[in-house]
């Protein structure tokens, strides 16, 4: 779960982590009455919105003046904001974050992540700050230095040094940004992060530190003990369908092609799409109703899969394991009933209870195309979606 | 001969008189897996489908003898039940639970080394030695004696590609599912290194998807250790980067992430790459039969 810088700041601020004066505002208005609160001559106008490439798509400003500050906001809040990161639709800019702008020296990177290859909790930093750190890490290796952290002992003081040192840093430095590390990893673990970075981390011409642009992102699967986390969760940033699928227990993410896909577990479901892809078809969606699939549950992925406009046929690929054929079928015929489905609609059905399965599909009476296997089922979908379009 | 379980495995279920573990027991023993008994903390002393139910692993192993553990414990509890069985010196450990906290799983790798358990999961489908012991959540009666060491990420696509390798007249000597955590117990790797052990299977099937680095490594470890033939599937040639496919671990975040990027490394490293989903009890069958 993705929260947005503003509320990433708050969170530092009560860790004692340093970052800029500033505070959201929902209007012009607002952001003016900020600007004037803060302390200084020049400020920055974010947009909040999760999604990185801000800067470049014209979602960060300076404002040398106030008036300037109450323009900035008033052009960002209402607007669509399209980044690399969010795809052509954009995302609609309903906040701004007001900051007091400081005179920077230099810019460095840091971030913690739960590196697959450790399996550690993994601080990561660079002195090539304000950089993607990917790319970084892709043409210049030597240059992103990483520290695993031993859970049973946590960060110690002299991994943050060596970090602190490796980054450049000399002297009284080291032990500054040595705190900050120490409480940025005690953040990342009290709340169940996945992800903390810090880009950039500044040191300003005062010579103090501080967090300019702050990102973290939470496990999905911690929320039920993490509740000021789960508060901070902004649905306006999430596909609606995939919230009201994620509401009904399904997996759903939308894709731009036209066969509809009701699969059993993520593996299954990405091999599916695949095999569509394999026969000159395109995915309109990836769908895992998971394990236990009511008849309730069968019908609420057609019906998520179906307000898709674009679907043109419907395959339902279900390996039952722990799952049973009989259920799904069910649920299919009630599907086809009570949503008056038009698009055709090809069912592989496999594994637990099988029989009974295909025996409640025939006695329906209801048109389907049935399909043997993986293969069948693919081919016949994207001859589906080719007959309707003919 | 088989890898991590077989006929003679004393299993245990943590978890043991809840809903699925008693569904999942039941078909193990259907099967004639030697359930022994049973975990659920409060309930020790009592009888659950006719086996004893235990309050600690400890006192399980200590009565029973058990050496493999299938754990069916709710996420907020699943990592201490993990390291109850770690401690308690149980040898497989099957975590079938869907859901723990990454950070949770981390502690867990951390309490592990040192000990010997290989703990398989969590969010697996589970082992299957066909006809000899199951723990886990698989359909049972698709899996058939054979040779082939099949390890999976996924549980429904590993139902799959057993499927496809029936149709070909292939079985398994083992089957395994890893899961699809970022954090997990065991890899590939370690799988892989049972199967080159194991006399009885002949060639091994890895069944990977986008996110992660753990196929390539595999098929490195392979290059350098592994004689009998690799032939692997990487799901998720359609998914967009980006976004999390269902598993948390199936996220393309790098270049190197994608379907396309491992399977062109897979086949640089000698992998006999299986092109198509549909296509992977074949692509299994001519590698075996190529080798003869």
């Amino acid at each position: 779960m993705d929260i947005h810088e503003y509320q990433t700041k708050e969170l530092f601020r009560s860790y004692d982590i340093p970052v800029p004066d500033g505070r959201v505002a929902h209007s012009g208005k607002q952001a003016l009455a900020v600007a004037e609160e803060l302390n200084g001559e020049r400020w920055v106008v974010k947009a909040q919105i999760h999604a990185g490439g801000r800067g470049k798509a014209g979602g960060v400003l300076m404002a040398d003046n106030l008036e300037a500050v109450e323009q900035h906001a008033d052009k960002m809040i209402g607007m669509t904001l399209v980044t690399k990161q969010t795809g052509e639709a954009g995302r609609l800019v309903q906040r701004v974050l007001v900051e007091q702008a400081h005179a920077i020296a230099q810019e460095f990177y840091l971030g913690l992540v739960i590196d697959r290859a450790t399996q550690r909790i993994t601080l990561i930093a660079s002195a090539s700050g304000g950089m993607n750190i990917e790319e970084v890490a892709a043409t210049n290796p030597q240059k992103v230095i990483r520290e695993a952290v031993d859970p049973a002992v946590g960060l110690q003081d002299f991994q943050s040094r060596k970090i602190a040192a490796g980054i450049g840093l000399t002297g009284k430095q080291i032990g500054q940004v040595a705190k900050m590390l120490k409480k940025l990893y005690r953040c990342f673990r009290d709340k169940d992060a996945l992800m903390a970075e810090i880009n950039p981390l500044v040191l300003t011409k005062d010579g103090q530190f501080l967090a300019l642009d702050a990102k973290m992102s939470f496990d999905g699967n911690a929320l039920y003990r993490q509740p000021e986390i789960t508060d901070l969760r902004d649905f306006d940033e999430e596909d609606p369908k995939e919230v009201e699928a994620s509401g009904h227990d399904l997996n759903y993410i939308a894709l731009d092609g036209n066969v509809g896909c009701i699969v059993n577990g993520a593996g299954l479901a990405m091999a599916t799409m695949d095999a569509i892809s394999h026969y000159g078809g395109r995915p309109a969606n990836f769908l895992d109703v998971g394990g236990g699939a009511s008849p309730e549950k069968i019908a609420n992925a057609f019906r998520i899969v179906l307000e898709d406009p674009n679907v043109m046929a419907v395959l339902i690929n279900i390996y039952a394991g722990i799952n049973r054929c009989d259920w799904i079928a069910n649920g299919i015929v009630q599907a086809i009933r009570d949503l008056a489905i038009e698009v055709p609609v090809v069912v592989r059905l496999a594994g637990t209870n099988l029989e009974q399965g295909l025996q409640i599909l025939q006695g329906s009476g209801l048109e389907y195309i049935q399909a043997d296997h993986l293969s069948d089922a693919a081919e016949k979908a994207v001859n589906a979606v080719k007959g309707a379009e003919s | 001969m088989s890898v991590l379980v077989n006929k003679d495995s004393k299993v245990i279920f943590q978890g043991f008189t809840g809903q699925h573990a008693s569904f999942h027991a039941e078909e193990a023993m259907k099967m004639g897996t030697n359930v022994v008994g049973g975990v659920t903390p409060g309930k020790g002393g009592s009888t659950h489908l006719g086996k004893p139910v235990f309050d600690t692993v400890a006192e399980a192993v200590r009565v029973t003898g058990a050496d493999v553990s299938a754990i069916f414990v709710p996420p907020p509890f699943a990592a201490d039940a993990i390291m109850e069985a770690i401690e308690a010196g149980i040898r497989v450990i099957v975590v079938i639970t869907d859901g723990i906290p990454v950070q949770d799983m981390v502690r867990v790798k951390r309490y592990a080394l040192g000990h010997q358990a290989i703990i398989v999961g969590p969010n697996t489908a589970g082992v299957i030695t066909p006809a000899e012991c199951k723990v886990g959540i698989m359909p049972a009666h698709i899996y058939r004696p054979g040779g082939i060491g099949l390890v999976s990420r996924s549980g429904t696509l590993n139902y799959e590609a057993v499927e496809q390798m029936n149709a070909e007249g292939l079985g398994q000597s083992t089957s395994v599912s890893i899961g699809g955590d970022p954090v997990n117990g065991c890899d590939f790797i370690t799988i892989m290194e049972e199967f080159q052990n194991d006399s009885a299977t002949e060639a091994v099937l890895m069944i990977g998807e986008i996110g992660g680095s753990q196929e390539v490594d595999a098929a490195l470890w392979a290059q350098q250790h592994m004689t009998k033939p690799l032939i692997a599937f990487i799901a998720g040639a359609t998914a967009p980067p980006g976004r999390r496919m269902g598993h948390a671990g199936a996220i393309i975040s790098g270049e190197s992430d994608t379907a396309h990027a491992k399977m062109r490394r897979l086949e640089e490293l000698g992998v006999h790459v299986v092109k198509n989903a549909a296509d992977i009890g074949k692509t299994v069958k001519s590698a075996v039969d190529s080798r003869i």
